[in-house]
């Protein structure tokens, strides 16, 4: 047995986060760690790296007993770790993220040329040729992810653990990850896997622990489960339907809401119209850098547009910034959540309702008992799993924090709002949950712009898909037209435009 | 209730303690007597000369919830001072004096606020030029020499008493209590909190951060108007060399004793007020048990040491994690024996 | 404006140079800056001191920064004065430019603060000694108290400044031999009027609300002006419930005394140039060599030398 853990108690101010929870590892096996939001995934894999402090338990590795007080020390060690909430320095170019800690020197001096070789070789696995001489900061949320991953994998000797690596990542970079895992699990690591994705589950673990509550409810060879079984294990019920194939019902010719003509940026997205209609949900899909996030930006006037206009039926549009966008009914959940959602020392209560406070302005508080109402319907809802809403949100685990900040969009009811991969870490029960609750917000006449990677999810909810390729809104699928295969082949095809 | 009294407990046992502790050297530290209507008592002379402090304080705990810090109060004191003396002396009224004085405070605030919040400066390099220039301005104005005043209504400002209490007291007591309510009974203190925990996210929520951030180094720079006005009232001149020197580190000490984080987001003004108190306690509490001013500095540092780590979310981790394991030992001890 | 200046001094020089004592001198002045008042009082009386005698002064504030004197003193060397006026910011850091100055054989003077350049790379320097004028404070209470016991209290100036220590120990020294003077209390005041004032307060609080308290000796006139507004707070009667005594004259406690709220203060001279110009004036005419450090005269003033003169004929130094 590689790493053997026994008895791992670790509890937080009102949480028992885990209980006694026994989890075993071999060499040369991928170990998926699954459960709901918050069954304590990431708590413990923290306290097997050290990043926190366990109350009670043992951990072995290679059955010596092990204590690491840091990552740091877990890596020397022989395990590397990406954790949910990519945790590189943003002021640092891409190579020294990438070797950080292990600078290569030349003299005593640190070798840039080589830095710069042995970054591009490290990213070369994943299909990546980036400038790694620029600030990570600068990238998006997929790249950075793969840098954790790229470092992460170089530094683990003996054990990989990867907490959600695949959140933002699409179809073509998971399977590239996927072969780098493979290829070290026939090397003899052992990997630990965590994910929401069954699918990605199914495809490549070995073996399967559950947990639930902290507690652990079973593990077993992946090949002996059935997707309704796993979901079960780790709802602890059956779920109805799981996903729902069926987009909301496009009632025919619908009333046109909002109209964007020529709306682009050189070097950001080609010009591009969209119309969007009152209760239609347009599905964004691309590649990673295709544009879809940058576009949504522009929409909410989180970038200036160069070219462009919007109108409504009453005129042309403000949307100089996010507070005019606001004022114009206008809503955006952000993709990466730690940097542009959650604040992650305020309450839960705070959180969800900090929008709706911005936009009624500071003079006019919204009273206490309205907040906690808020609050409370927004975690019932969403099912936010808190010992409480004046929990701080930054002790949230991570699909709970995605929950929050859809709720303080929610909240403000806007007529037409922007989810950005809004169910990236959210899970399966959750998920599920989700998608209901787009399909009773558009029933009620608010328009919705869905990015996301995971085309299961773009087809379940979308009327329409607009499919991005290198910064240009390539094509157009309407209703029946709508499915994994024609979305695929929009985003592959090297013509112009697939009408 | 309940809640705020927990957040202030640190200070206030850290406050109780050294009261106690300058007891120890100076017995009489907490008399208070009655002199023709005016309270006097060592304890009367923290709450007076704790004003300035105090009052930067309130202000600079605003400016570091946003995750900024603000540098240039003690030359903006000695500019709005400055302005006060040449305007009294000048033969304008006080209700003038102190409209320019804090004018000339509210400009200073929106000076810095502009350049963090617009042009993006960092807020220590931001505020380091007017800390540079502010003391030169305050010159130019009293022309390098104490501009001293008779006005009396300006010096009751400084030495004046009301129902027993000093003025400068009275003065901050409002200052904080006010900024206090408005602050929570106002969603400003939240938004506040928000642009200093996650400015971006706050941006994308729709929190104005530009207009709050301008506003709050504004609301500094009143702060250190009527910190500048104090304290010029209390010599009845301006010192445009020495009004303020070196009290921008004091406030921001005091905002640090006050358990509030330099890195922005939740704060406290109550703790902050204590903490301006704590630091005057120390320095009349030296002064009364006599040490040679040699000393002062050191002691004054080893006392803040102590606070500062007592308080330390570290030693707050450990201390509970041993009384943890001690109650351990002691429920097993009692099992044993039972 | 600059080259009529420079024009101005170049025919100057031409006229001065024959006569070796002529009227019309050209004299450079490098000042550290404004940052007391009794700095600006000390440009403003050499700014008279070289009207009344005819010379031609140059003027340069450096705004407390050495490489701006040691570029004033450059340039005042190209000019080819007749001298040079230097009060120093730092101690350190002038040998190769006052080397300059003597290969140029232009008299450096020192004003008020002295370098550690070797003697003969400047002609003298002006200067107070500050231990003496302590002793000149310290001698006065001792007379003024005569033979009746008396509690002081001292108000220093900066820790570890040497106007603080020097004056602390004249002070000292001037009661020594009184064993009814005894110092009870010593604290720094920083030189400011706040602080000497809140350290007052303190002072009269630990000695029985002040009615202990015979005298008050301070480090500077600032520190006691401050103290006398919180003798007064405490409802005593500065200059005489509790004698005042401080250093440097500047005008306010002139008005104090004239109140009849301070009692003595020993002056700190800001005319350094006149005994600096007559140093210069003996040089050029004869060659007479002055004294490496001419000592300026501590005068002490009390409540009988007209204060309110005093006052008025100081007001508009600059203070
Ligand atoms: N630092 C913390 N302080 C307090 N509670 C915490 C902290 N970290 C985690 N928790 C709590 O512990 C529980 C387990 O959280 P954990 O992050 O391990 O969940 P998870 O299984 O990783 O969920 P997700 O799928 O959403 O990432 C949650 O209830 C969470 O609120
Ligand atoms: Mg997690």
């Amino acid at each position: 047995m590689l790493l053997s853990i026994r008895s791992l108690t670790k509890s937080f101010p009102g949480t028992k986060a885990l209980d006694g929870v026994d989890f075993d590892l071999r060499s040369g096996e991928v170990h998926a760690l699954l459960g709901e939001n918050g069954a304590g995934k990431s708590t413990l894999i923290k306290c097997l790296t050290g990043a926190y402090q366990r109350n009670a338990g043992t951990i072995a590795l290679d059955g010596a007993e092990i204590e690491p007080q840091s990552s740091g020390e877990a890596q020397e060690l022989g395990i590397g770790t990406v954790y949910q909430e990519v945790n590189l320095l943003p002021n640092l170019t891409v190579a020294q993220n990438l070797l950080f800690g292990r600078e290569l020197r030349r003299f005593g001096l640190i070798d840039s040329r080589a830095m710069r070789a042995a970054a591009q070789e490290m990213l070369g696995d994943y299909g990546l040729d980036i400038n790694v001489d620029r600030d990570l900061g600068g990238y998006s949320v997929a790249i950075r992810q793969i840098v954790a991953i790229a470092r992460a994998v170089a530094l683990s000797g003996k054990v990989l653990i990867l907490d959600e690596p695949t959140a933002s990542l699409d179809a073509r970079e998971v399977q590239m990850l996927f072969t780098v895992v493979r290829r070290l699990r026939d090397r003899g690591l052992g990997v630990i896997f965590v994910s929401h994705f069954l699918d990605q589950v199914f495809d490549l673990s070995d073996r399967v622990t559950v947990l639930r509550n902290g507690r652990h409810v079973v593990t077993t060879e992946t090949a002996a489960l059935t997707r309704m079984t796993l979901i079960e294990h780790m709802l602890g019920r059956t779920l109805q339907d799981e996903v729902l194939h069926n987009p909301p019902p496009d009632r025919g010719k619908r009333e046109k809401m909002l109209e964007f003509s020529g709306f682009g940026r050189r070097a950001v997205v080609e010009p591009f119209d969209l119309v969007i209609g009152k209760g239609e949900v347009v599905g964004l899909a691309g590649l990673l850098g295709s544009g879809r996030t940058e576009s949504a930006e522009l929409l909410f006037g989180l970038r200036a547009t160069q070219s462009g206009e919007a109108r409504d039926q009453n005129g042309k549009l403000d949307l100089s910034g996010p507070r005019a966008a606001i004022a114009q009914g206008f809503g955006f959940a952000p993709e990466d959540r730690k940097l542009d959602g959650i604040v992650a020392d305020l309450s839960i209560r705070e959180n969800i309702i900090l929008g709706l406070q911005a936009r009624r302005g500071w003079m006019r508080p919204i009273p206490r008992a309205e907040q906690n109402r808020l609050a409370d319907s927004y975690i019932k809802r969403l099912d936010i799993r808190t010992s409480g809403k004046e929990k701080r949100v930054g002790e949230l685990s991570g699909g709970n924090q995605q929950k929050v900040v859809l709720a303080r969009w929610l909240a403000m009811n806007p007529r037409f709002l922007i989810l950005d991969e809004p169910t990236r870490g959210i899970d399966v029960g959750a998920h599920a949950e989700i998608l209901h609750l787009v399909h009773e917000l558009v029933e009620q006449g608010m328009s919705l712009l869905v990015i996301s990677s995971e085309l299961d999810e773009l087809m379940a909810v979308s009327n329409r898909v607009i499919v991005l390729r290198d910064r240009c809104h390539v094509a157009e699928l309407v209703g029946h037209e709508i499915s994994g295969e024609s979305i695929m082949r929009a985003i592959a095809s090297t013509e112009e435009k697939v009408e | 209730m309940h809640g705020t009294l927990k957040r202030l407990a640190p200070q206030l046992i850290a406050l109780a303690t050294l009261i106690a502790l300058v007891s120890v050297f100076y017995p009489g530290f907490l008399s208070v007597s009655l002199n023709d209507g005016r309270l006097v008592g060592p304890v009367v002379d923290v709450l007076k000369r704790s004003a300035p402090v105090a009052l930067l304080a309130v202000g600079m705990t605003l400016v570091i919830a946003t995750r900024g810090i603000d540098l240039s109060v003690g030359a903006t004191m000695a500019i709005c001072g400055a302005v006060a003396a040449y305007a009294v002396s000048a033969g304008y009224g006080l209700p003038v004096a102190m409209l320019l004085a804090i004018g000339a405070g509210l400009l200073a605030g929106l000076w810095n606020g502009c350049l963090v919040a617009i042009v993006g400066v960092q807020p220590f390099v931001a505020t380091l030029i007017l800390m540079t220039a502010g003391r030169g301005i305050a010159q130019l104005i009293t022309e390098g020499r104490i501009l001293t005043f008779t006005d009396p209504a300006f010096a009751f400002l400084g030495s004046g008493n009301l129902l027993g209490l000093p003025m400068p007291t009275w003065i901050w007591i409002c200052v904080a209590v006010l900024t206090t309510l408005l602050m929570r009974r106002t969603a400003l203190g939240l938004l506040i909190e928000a642009i200093g925990i996650n400015r971006r996210a706050s941006a994308l929520a729709g929190v104005n951060a530009v207009v709050l951030l301008i506003a709050v180094y504004m609301a500094m720079g009143f702060c250190a108007a009527l910190a500048g006005l104090v304290v010029t009232a209390d010599i009845r001149g301006a010192d445009a060399n020495n009004a303020g020197l070196w009290l921008e580190l004091d406030a921001i000490l005091a905002v640090v004793i006050g358990g509030n984080s330099l890195l922005g987001g939740r704060f406290s003004i109550a703790a902050s007020v204590i903490g301006a108190l704590i630091i005057q306690t120390i320095s009349i509490g030296i002064r009364l048990a006599g040490f040679p001013s040699e000393y002062n500095l050191l002691i004054k540092a080893v006392l803040v040491v102590v606070i500062l780590v007592l308080q330390s979310p570290r030693f707050g981790t450990e201390w509970h994690y041993w009384r943890q394991q001690l109650q351990f030992k002691r429920l097993r001890e009692g099992k044993i024996a039972k | 404006m600059k080259f009529n200046k420079l024009l101005t001094s170049a025919a100057v020089l031409a006229i001065s140079a024959g006569a070796a004592f002529a009227e019309g001198e050209v004299i450079g002045f490098s000042q550290i800056g404004s940052e007391s008042g009794w700095r600006a009082a000390e440009t403003t009386l050499t700014r008279n001191q070289a009207e009344e005698r005819g010379y031609q002064l140059q003027f340069s504030d450096a705004q407390q920064r050495q490489e701006n004197q040691i570029a004033a003193l450059r340039s005042f060397i190209a000019q080819g004065v007749d001298a040079i006026l230097i009060a120093p910011v730092v101690a350190t850091g002038w040998d190769s430019v006052l080397q300059e100055a003597k290969e140029a054989e232009i008299p450096v003077v020192l004003l008020d603060r002295m370098v550690d350049s070797d003697p003969s790379l400047y002609l003298t320097a002006v200067g107070s000694n500050l231990v003496h004028e302590g002793e000149v404070a310290g001698k006065w209470l001792a007379e003024a108290v005569g033979d009746k016991p008396c509690r002081i209290v001292e108000l220093q100036g900066t820790t570890g400044s040497s106007p603080a220590i020097d004056r602390k120990k004249g002070f000292e020294q001037g009661i020594a031999g009184h064993a009814n003077l005894t110092i009870v209390q010593s604290q720094t005041g920083d030189f400011t009027r706040s602080l000497g004032k809140e350290v007052m307060e303190s002072f009269l609080q630990s000695e029985n609300g002040g009615k202990d308290i015979c005298a008050l000796y301070a480090h500077n006139d600032d520190m006691a002006v401050g103290a006398i507004q919180a003798i007064k707070e405490a409802g005593l009667k500065p200059g005489e419930d509790i004698l005042i005594v401080s250093i440097d004259a500047v005008p306010d406690i002139f008005k104090a005394m004239a109140d009849g709220e301070a009692n003595a203060t020993v002056e700190l001279t800001p005319n350094m140039a006149g005994p600096a110009f007559d140093a210069l004036e003996a040089f050029w005419a004869n060659g007479t060599v002055p004294a490496k450090f001419i000592q300026t005269e501590s005068k002490l003033y009390t409540q009988a030398d007209n204060p309110a003169g005093e006052y008025e004929a100081r007001k508009g130094l600059g203070y």
